[in-house]
């Protein structure tokens, strides 16, 4: 194994379930060690299939998945032993004490005890005044704490988070993602799905999109932005128009808000932008304007369109 | 071998059973007690004696049994299907851990908890009765090895069953009709000669008369037929326990 290999590889995955329904359709991806990995898509699109198969919990029907190198399946002691999942549903063992239940991930994971890395654990995700509580006590916020201190009880390489700030607050959904910065920077890996695509925006290295248990796209989540995101150029005139000039036909204009807003769309991959040659041709036609703004379109616009294009 | 793994479901197994220390323990001691009174003083006076062993002592190992068998096949069976039921059965499946490490983990806690209720049992009847153990290691291989049998039979009824009802269903429809009929509290060959050849289907005769010859040296069967037909019993619910993993029957879909 070479240092560049990817931590994760799969080739080829086909999962069909009994009933005929085809939830993977021959999924290639390589994630790389260290990154985080954010896998969009519409609900039923495969993602929780996608990650189940990795970690052990379904079978897959086709093709492979390698983690470190190991098979998933053959190996599986190697690969699950490196692997920690926070499932989307708030499952946990009602009656046992915060302690007691990360205790026993990290033995189920054929970790010797270490109350040390527990107490770091259950510190960082602020659940160590609560090492004594019985789960089923606790609120929903902080049971989902509890699941992500489970999957890192037995310190694993690669971490699978699905949907893990499902219900969260905003207050512990950036102590999540705190820790999950503090999980990058120690090296492991991270993949995630999440419905709150500006988390994606802002946590990931790169971005997988799913649909219809196809993989339509994986890219570097800047790349992917800045090549099918969309610029707008806002022009807050002085004077609404009626109707935009004949003289103003070349360039992509539409009105925003009310006649007073004039936008431009532009590709900033694009050699020439336009924005000179626009802003001459409304002063030739004597359109005056008394403020300007852009904006880039979003993550969350860029994956509408790409979900809506492929249906 | 994951050790740690064992360990980890094993001793979570346990602490099931200390939370419910009180009801684990006391119930099958007031349950002993009630058969005592109501098998031992009301028809034990009728029957005095059944091959030369009073009536109170001589059903002993079948109550012994009768609890052994319901105890190991609801505890089993609810370790796993509670898991299935809660959705924290992910995190088994995900672990690195394989079949005979789940069933050690799993199996054996519930085996465990039954012996002890066992040796709870037999410690009350003590009390009642005079009990003399004539092979105390076969005493304790039948005990140990029908703990096991049926802990692995309810870990496939927990695994079976889609709902609480299914998962009770079993114990009490079939397991305890046939301890009853399998001659916990009478001698087969008390029975007429058809219903002799009858009973001689239900399973849990061989357990209860090999249980009973390590006391009295008192059989309806054969002992080796009885350890013969135990180790078949747990070879088939090992077999079936194998293609359950290897299909992922009702644990991965």
């Amino acid at each position: 194994m070479t240092a560049t290999a990817p931590v994760i590889r799969i080739e080829n995955l086909g999962k069909t379930y009994a009933g005929g329904f085809d939830a993977l359709k021959s999924i290639n991806l390589d994630i790389d060690e260290g990154e985080i990995f954010a896998l969009l898509g519409p609900n039923g699109a495969g993602k929780t299939t996608l990650i189940n198969i990795i970690c052990g919990i379904v079978t897959k029907t086709t093709g492979k998945v390698l983690v470190n190198g190991f098979d998933s399946v053959g190996e599986f002691r190697q690969t699950r032993s490196m692997i920690g999942l926070v499932p989307q549903e708030l499952t946990t063992e009602t009656f046992e004490s915060v302690w007691a239940t990360t205790a026993f991930s990290r033995g189920l994971f054929g970790k010797p005890p270490d109350p040390d890395h527990l107490e770091r654990v259950l510190k960082s995700l602020s659940l160590w005044d609560k090492k004594d509580n019985i789960i089923m006590t606790l609120s929903g916020g902080m049971k989902r704490r509890v699941l992500i201190a489970k999957a890192l009880a037995h310190e694993p390489k690669v971490l699978f988070l699905d949907e893990p700030t499902a219900g969260v607050d905003v207050e512990l959904r950036q102590d999540m993602w705190d820790v999950v910065r503090g999980l990058r920077e120690s090296g492991v890996t991270i993949i995630l799905t999440t419905h709150y695509i500006e988390e994606a925006e802002q946590m990931a290295d790169r971005i997988g999109v799913i649909n219809h248990g196809e993989l339509i796209l994986v890219q570097d989540k800047n790349k992917l932005m800045r090549e099918l995101g969309r610029k707008q150029l806002i022009l807050n005139l002085d004077e609404p128009l009626n109707e935009i000039p004949a003289s103003l036909d070349s360039f992509d204009l539409g009105f925003g808000n009310d006649a007073s807003e004039l936008v431009y769309s532009y590709d900033t991959q694009a050699e020439h932008t336009g924005i000179t040659s626009l802003l001459s041709a409304l002063s030739r036609a004597d359109i005056r304007f008394h403020d300007v703004k852009t904006t880039q379109s979003s993550l969350e616009e860029i994956f509408v369109d790409l979900v809506k294009r492929i249906k | 071998m994951n050790w740690y793994g064992v360990s980890a479901i094993y001793r979570f197994e346990m602490a099931r059973m200390r939370r419910t220390l009180f009801q684990s323990i006391v119930s099958p001691v007031i349950s002993t007690s009630l058969y005592f009174i109501v098998f031992g003083a009301a028809i034990g006076s009728r029957i005095t004696e059944i091959d030369g062993v009073s009536y109170g002592s001589f059903i002993v190992p079948g109550l012994i049994m009768l609890s052994l068998l319901t105890e190991s096949i609801s505890n089993a069976s609810f370790g796993i299907y509670f898991p299935r039921f809660s959705g924290t059965i992910y995190e088994v499946l995900s672990a690195p851990v394989s079949v005979p490490e789940i069933l050690l983990g799993y199996v054996g806690a519930a085996a465990t908890k039954s012996v002890i209720i066992g040796a709870i049992i037999l410690t009350t009847a003590n009390l009642f009765v005079d009990i003399s153990i004539m092979h105390p290691l076969w005493m304790a291989v039948f005990l140990v090895l029908t703990a096991i049998t049926f802990s692995l039979f309810g870990f496939l009824l927990g695994i079976w069953a889609d709902n609480w009802e299914k998962l009770s269903i079993v114990p009490t429809l079939i397991i305890v009709p046939l301890t009853f009929l399998g001659g916990s509290f009478y001698s087969i060959s008390m029975l007429p000669d058809f219903w002799q050849t009858v009973t001689l289907f239900n399973p849990v005769v061989y357990l209860i008369s090999g249980f009973r010859w390590s006391f009295y040296e008192n059989a309806d069967v054969a002992v080796e037929l009885s350890l013969g037909m135990t180790a078949a019993f747990m070879f088939i619910c090992l077999l079936a326990i194998w293609w359950i993993f290897k299909t992922g029957y009702r644990l991965r879909t």
